[in-house]
């Protein structure tokens, strides 16, 4: 699918100069340069590229009879992760309406953009034209080298080239995805039929048919409202509504609004539902009953939308359960496709530097200085061979180019190594202690929070637009001294790091001042001089703890920016906004280094993998991507919350992922198997913290519920079923054993706990700020 | 108002507009729909308000709160490019009624007076700074004894009792009692569990403005400023500004007090200068900043002839307030067209201007009292630096004179460095760019004495002296070469303006600790918290530093200056027959020899007895003039030499 026109369809016309189109570009090789060799090329495009998605968005409408209005959201958007047949499908029928329309240029440029191999007609232009000798030759060529770098930027990855799909798909069947109907007065009897069937056949197959229930219903719903049959389509919705599993209830209420075709026109989640296909899991043996029932029936227009919208993963063996289904299902996108898990991942941890060598590393990296990333690589891999030996399911260590460590980042991994020795083994007899951090008269609204991993600053973004940074030390917070004063400071002195403090701005927090929305993402870097903030005016900023000014307003997402995080090893960050896609970025680029597009909706959290080798993203859409860095794939889909997913974990080791959402539920994730492992199930309202102890014994959440709960992560990861079957079919049983996982619950008086965080020593700190009402 | 009908479905559970809705608020607006554009219009603004609602609810979300709030619905219209809702942001919910008659519903908004809401006197709840607190809330998670007490109350709001004691206290304090008033002061001023109450008493001293009629208000306001100020446990951070803001209110304005002329306002712009400098230099790392500014508005007033003298008397008070430095770089240059104002007052002996001249001779003793200090301060700090910097110059005679030959103007000695510079001077060094005081130049302490005396005349040799011991045999024989120096001594400033600046900023380093302040005296007995008693205290506490100085070693003349506001009185007590003769720099030097820089005398002459100081109040358009009749006056009976 192109993401081009995907992120550009979601840009609001007044703000194009922002867009940022370059999918792909190689990740720096020696990260700590200056940014010199910036991308240019996407701001070149002209009105003639300008015009290609709306003629996209209006050719669509045409058909669909849509009329263009003005609103939040955007033309319809489709999965980028999983269905990319589908996505090939729409490309090649859109070339054919614009062909149809003359609009010759735009074909071009979509099918080079889209890497679409010219099966079909006479046209010469290949994968790597030149383009036309006119004007738009540079811009296509500009499209066309970030394509070809995307393919080169990742060498050793297994992205496979997308395979083109040789039969030519009937134009109309695409675009007017709703416009074949049959009786509209039917429809109540088809669905009715079908229901009588499922609720008919044996027990074991009723519980995996009853996942059909959900989707016909939404797209029989939807192609009714899009036929115009109004009150038809609310008749229908009031009959068999109530049969939808109550995690839908979300969904069933938007919906019921939903009575006009217009209506759909704004409607993005319902856009995607309908472009993107749900995806079902289902036994063999049933999808055949279904199969003979609707044949027999001569069911037609239910057997169109399962063939359409449907994507039945069919499995063979026995069929699930209704726990095992209920566990999984949910997502705004069906389940998890079996395949789309199985892609290797390199969940371990990179190697520990060797620092008792300090003079080693030092030569490294003054040769590293010089510019020559591949003699780092080099370097680099030699070293591996020589230390202990390296955990198997660990990346190369050079496998995304991570930055030096400098000096101070030795001094502070002493520290951490110090600070190890002293921590507190932690277990289900031996609960941490808890630190509670209380906002006081936090009446503007405390949005977020994070510590920095030695404990020793905190952050909170506010509702006002403010972020401010308090010493949870005794230390004080001291601005750099402006220049003329630093000129008069003897640089030679052994103290100079010191003398560059200025004293009288010492004082226990600090304001920073540049946003002008909400802060909804705040995030320290790994060595405590930078800071990170996102925000609803659609900026994420770095902000300098040496000088406590705002560094660089990184500009991309045009959305709000609802969270944001540092890589573990710094320099790299990623962003997750409403713009429904994560972004990679390095600090010294003002452009993404990486755009995630797949989910169906807002990016609500995001987390780098403590290799920072993958970026976790929770989504609105109920589901969690894992991308990898290096080639931007989405390399794991968990499905299996019933609400949005408002917290991510990793487990120090880099094995397991935990994720909390609004439904007050916990979900553990193995992410090696691309398996559900465990629900804990306690907390009554959303879950905004999650946070695994140092060894990763014990798992913390914190909820809007005011209560911090400890739970036996050991415990649950070791009561995984590992067997292959499960590790095959994915068909997990989760024990229901949260009570006996549940090591301690704390309650706050009225405070919900925004952010946990353990410090080195495994003590908990909890923050969160303190609601008077 | 809206007039919007609104029924809510059960089994829906979400508000629907009917159409008649959507009739009604077209005619209002003038426009004839038609039933099924009604229907069709009704039909899309509730899915409008519905898909708003629901995008707003992930603003609220992602704030981490439970309650929808306008800001997010507003968010949310923004993003889909639709005008935002004003007027709901009130916290209080509004009242939904319905109209019986009409079957008309409507959101009741009234109308806010705003007059009332800015004059409004009641005290605003206080929002305090957003903080953080760390509470152990589980130690190895067993939990406290106080098994949810994680969140303490106290900084939230104000407690019961808090609210009870701060009534108490302002009651008492602006009550009648005086009895209750000392208890209260004494309370406030001791008390370590006021700091939620800061903000309140700031506000409540705020009100000076609105009761500048009221000059025992006005004391009782700045006794609480002092007793907020000596609390030991306050912090008062930002307040600081406010309370001195209060301050220089009653420093500097005319107040209507000041209109009746038996108000003795003048007391109370004494204290307040007090308490300026008190503040100054207690609370020094707070106020740095305000310095500068502070020193600005005195010479905005200063300089600003329309503004009635007692205003002006404030400013000279408050420089003199503000250190013998202050008084340096903002009164003394401003002197000479200050004076011309304030001859013309004095001269003026008509009826009418009876109490306008008494008014100017307040400000006459104000600013000799003024300058007199600073005279006596800059010796003191002429003769600690010669002492310093004895070592390192050739402590000969011969030294002295080629320095004293080679700067005719007697531009001062080097100011020690060695100061620790505190925040205002430091302030004061840092603003110094840009501002008016860019160009001063310290004016020799000789030079200024002249012109000071040319102002003063005699008048400032009597009170210069009577501060000081008498020590040094005078050296006889008026001095010639005065009436050449007067001129080096205004164009010194010019020549030795490059050459000189790196001890001009030196000099600023100073603090005005050093000038003999308050802050020496473990208790400036003018503070004492009761009114009654002040006057009674003022003229003992001259007394006790008068006795104290003469005991006194020479050259220490902190603890004299001291009592700058009773000698600031007017007419002045005349402290028997003075001697005329006096040394600046003192003899501390002399005992080590080797700094003995110069040496000043002051002789008693003929001329002195023909006009004896004592007269100098009746004397004074004589001996103020600036004409040349005074400058061969002052040539014939001042002697100013070095003898060396």
């Amino acid at each position: 699918m192109c993401l081009w026109c995907r992120i550009r369809q979601k840009i609001p016309k007044k703000k194009k100069t922002y867009y940022a189109a370059h999918v792909m570009t190689p990740l720096l090789s020696a990260p700590g340069k200056k940014m010199a060799a910036v991308q240019d090329a996407p701001m070149e495009l002209d009105a003639e590229k300008e015009t290609k998605p709306e003629i996209l968005s209006d050719g669509t409408s045409n058909l669909s009879g849509n009329t263009a209005s003005g609103t939040l959201s955007s033309p319809p958007l489709t999965a980028g992760g999983a269905p990319k047949q589908e996505d090939q499908q729409t490309l090649i029928a859109v070339l054919q309406f614009l062909r149809r329309n003359k609009l010759t240029e735009s074909v071009e440029i979509l099918r080079r953009e889209a890497c679409l191999e010219d099966q079909e007609d006479s046209q010469t232009l290949d994968g790597s034209g030149g383009g036309k000798g006119d004007g738009d030759g540079g811009d296509a060529n500009s499209l066309l080298s970030r394509v070809s770098i995307a393919s080169a930027a990742a060498p050793q990855s297994t992205l496979t080239p997308i395979p083109v799909k040789n039969d030519q798909p009937d134009v109309s069947v695409v675009l007017s995805a709703y416009s074949q109907q049959g009786d509209p007065s039917l429809y109540q009897v088809y669905y009715s039929s079908l229901k009588n069937f499922i609720e008919s056949v044996l027990d074991c197959h009723r519980a995996e048919l009853s996942q059909l229930f959900y989707p016909l219903f939404v797209h029989m719903y939807l192609e009714l409202v899009y036929n115009n049959h109004e009150n038809k389509a609310k008749a229908f919705f009031e009959k068999f509504s109530g049969d939808q599993e109550c995690y839908y209830q979300d969904d069933l209420r938007i919906l019921c609004g939903l009575t006009k075709k217009e209506h759909l026109k704004g409607n993005e989640a319902l856009l995607d539902f309908r472009t993107s296909r749900f995806v079902l899991r289902i036994s063999r043996d049933s999808y055949q009953l279904l199969k003979r029932h609707l044949q027999e029936r001569h069911n037609n227009q239910i057997w169109n939308i399962i063939q359409e919208h449907l994507y039945i993963d069919i499995f063979d063996g026995m069929p699930r359960s209704k726990s095992q289904i209920d566990s999984m299902s949910g997502s705004f996108a069906g389940e998890t496709r079996r395949e789309v898990n199985k892609a290797k991942v390199f969940y371990g941890l990179l190697k520990e530097p060797e620092i008792e060598v300090p003079l080693d590393d030092e030569d490294d990296e003054a040769e590293n200085e010089e510019g020559k990333p591949k003699k780092k690589k080099t370097k680099k891999d030699s070293m591996g061979s020589k230390s202990k030996k390296q955990d198997p399911n660990a990346p190369q260590q050079n496998r995304i180019p991570l930055p030096e460590l400098k000096d101070s980042d030795k001094l502070d991994k002493i520290m951490y190594m110090k600070e190890s020795t002293k921590r507190i083994r932690l277990g289900p007899e031996n609960l941490p202690s808890i630190c509670f951090y209380s906002f006081l008269n936090a009446y503007q609204g405390l949005t977020a929070v994070d510590f920095t991993d030695d404990s020793s600053l905190l952050a909170g973004g506010f509702a006002d637009s403010t972020v401010r940074v308090w010493s949870a030390t005794p230390k004080k917070l001291r601005k750099v001294k402006s220049a003329a004063e630093l000129n008069l400071i003897d640089k030679e002195s052994d103290d100079v790091l010191e003398r560059i403090m200025d004293e009288k701005t010492a004082s226990e927090s600090k304001n920073l001042y540049g946003h002008s929305g909400p802060v909804y993402g705040v995030s320290f870097s790994p060595d405590r001089n930078y800071l990170l903030s996102s925000s609803e005016d659609g900026t994420v900023r770095l902000w300098s703890l040496q000088t406590f000014t705002c560094l660089v307003g990184y500009k991309g997402h045009n959305y709000p920016v609802w969270d944001t995080h540092f890589s573990p090893f710094g320099y790299y960050f990623v962003s997750g906004g409403h713009d429904r896609v994560a972004r990679l970025w390095a600090t010294d680029h003002y452009q993404p280094l990486r755009i995630f597009a797949g989910h169906l909706a807002d990016v609500t959290c995001t987390r780098f993998h403590p290799n920072s080798n993958y970026v976790v993203t929770g989504s609105t859409d109920r589901t969690i991507r894992l991308w990898d860095v290096l080639n931007g794939n989405c390399v794991r889909f968990f499905t299996g919350h019933k609400g949005p997913i408002h917290s991510l974990a990793f487990s120090p080791n880099g094995k397991f992922l935990a994720s909390g959402s609004t439904d007050g539920r916990v979900l553990l994730w193995d992410i090696g198997h691309g398996l559900m492992i465990g629900e804990l199930k306690g907390h009554t309202d959303t879950i905004y913290a999650l946070k695994f102890s140092r060894d990763g014994e014990i798992l913390a959440s914190g909820s809007m519920d005011n209560t911090v709960r400890l739970w036996d992560s050991m415990k649950a990861f070791d009561d995984m079923e590992t067997d292959d079957f499960t590790a095959a079919t994915g068909h997990i049983h989760l024990p229901d054993n949260s009570q006996e996982l549940l090591l301690g619950m704390y309650h706050s008086k009225s405070t919900p706990v925004t952010h946990l965080h353990f410090t080195r020593r495994n003590l908990l700190l909890a923050a969160g700020a303190y609601n008077s009402q | 108002c809206t007039s919007t009908a609104m029924t809510e479905r059960e089994e829906r559970r979400f508000a629907e507009v009917p159409r008649e809705s959507i009739k009604l608020m077209a005619e209002s607006s003038g426009v004839e729909l038609s039933e099924e554009v009604a229907a069709l219009l009704a039909e899309d603004v509730c899915y409008r308000l519905r898909e708003a609602t629901q995008n707003s609810s992930q603003f609220m979300r992602h704030a981490k709160r439970r309650k929808l709030s306008v800001e997010d619905l507003n968010r949310a219209l923004r993003w889909s490019n639709t005008e935002t809702i004003c007027g709901y942001g009130a916290q209080d919910a509004l009242p939904f009624r319905p109209l019986k008659e009409g079957e008309l519903f409507f959101v009741e908004d009234r109308e806010i007076n705003l007059v009332e809401l800015a004059l409004a006197t009641n005290i605003p709840k206080g929002c305090a700074e957003t903080m953080v607190r760390v509470h152990v809330s589980y130690l190895d998670g067993k939990g406290n004894l106080e098994p949810q007490g994680t969140v303490p109350t106290a900084v939230q709001s104000l407690s019961e009792d808090l609210l009870k004691y701060y009534q108490q206290i302002t009651r008492a304090i602006l009550g009648e009692d005086p009895h209750l008033m000392k208890v209260a002061l004494l309370d406030l001023q001791s008390n370590s569990k006021i700091a939620a109450l800061l903000p309140y008493f700031v506000y409540v001293i705020s009100g000076v403005k609105s009761v500048s009629h009221d000059l025992d208000q006005l004391n009782r306001l700045l006794h609480m400023v002092k007793s907020l100020v000596q609390n030991p446990y306050l912090y008062l951070g930002s307040y600081v500004r406010s309370l001195v803001s209060s301050v220089m209110y009653c420093i500097l304005e005319p107040l209507a007090a000041s209109i009746n002329p038996l108000n003795d306002h003048w007391t109370l712009r004494d204290y307040a200068a007090l308490l300026l400098s008190h503040i100054f230099w207690t609370h020094g790392d707070l106020v740095s900043g305000l310095y500068h500014q502070i020193l600005l508005s005195l010479q905005k007033v200063l300089s600003d002839p329309v503004r009635p003298l007692c205003s002006h008397y404030g400013a000279v008070v408050g420089l003199h307030a503000l250190g013998w430095k202050a008084v340096e770089r903002v009164l003394y240059p401003h002197l000479p067209a200050y004076w011309a104002n304030l001859q013309a007052v004095l001269d003026d002996y008509s009826v009418s201007n009876a109490q306008v001249k008494a008014d100017g001779h307040k400000v006459y003793g104000a600013i000799l009292v003024a300058v007199e200090r600073l005279l006596k301060m800059k010796a003191l700090s002429l003769t600690l630096a010669a002492e310093g910097s004895g070592a390192g110059l050739p402590g000969t005679t011969t030294g002295a004179v080629s320095f004293r030959e080679n700067s005719p103007g007697l531009s001062p000695p080097p100011e020690p460095l060695s100061e620790p510079p505190l925040g205002i001077a430091s302030h004061l060094q840092a603003g110094g760019a840009g501002c008016p005081w860019e160009e001063w130049t310290p004016v020799s302490l000789p030079a200024m004495y002249c012109e000071l005396y040319s102002f003063f005349g005699d008048s400032l040799a009597v009170r210069f002296s009577t501060g000081l011991p008498l020590g040094g045999v005078p050296p006889p024989g008026p001095c010639q070469p005065l009436e050449g120096r007067k001129e080096p001594a205004s164009s010194a400033p010019n020549l030795e303006n490059t050459r000189k600046m790196p001890q001009l900023t030196a000099s600023m380093n100073i603090s005005p600790r050093q000038d003999g302040s308050p802050r020496m005296e473990p208790q400036p007995p003018s503070l004492a918290a009761t009114v009654p008693g002040r006057s009674l205290a003022r003229s003992s506490s001259s007394s006790v530093s008068r006795s104290r100085s003469s005991s006194s070693r020479p050259g220490r003349s902190t603890s004299q200056s001291r009592d700058i506001f009773p000698k600031a009185r007017f007419p002045l007590p005349q402290a028997g027959p003075p001697a005329f003769s006096f040394i600046i720099g003192g003899r501390q030097m002399g005992r080590r020899c080797q700094g003995r820089r110069f040496q000043t005398s002051f002789s008693p002459t003929p001329p002195l007895t023909t006009h004896p100081p004592r007269a100098y109040a009746h004397k004074l358009p004589v001996i103020g003039r600036v004409s040349k009749p005074v400058r061969r006056w002052t040539c014939s009976h001042y002697s100013l030499h070095l003898p060396l």
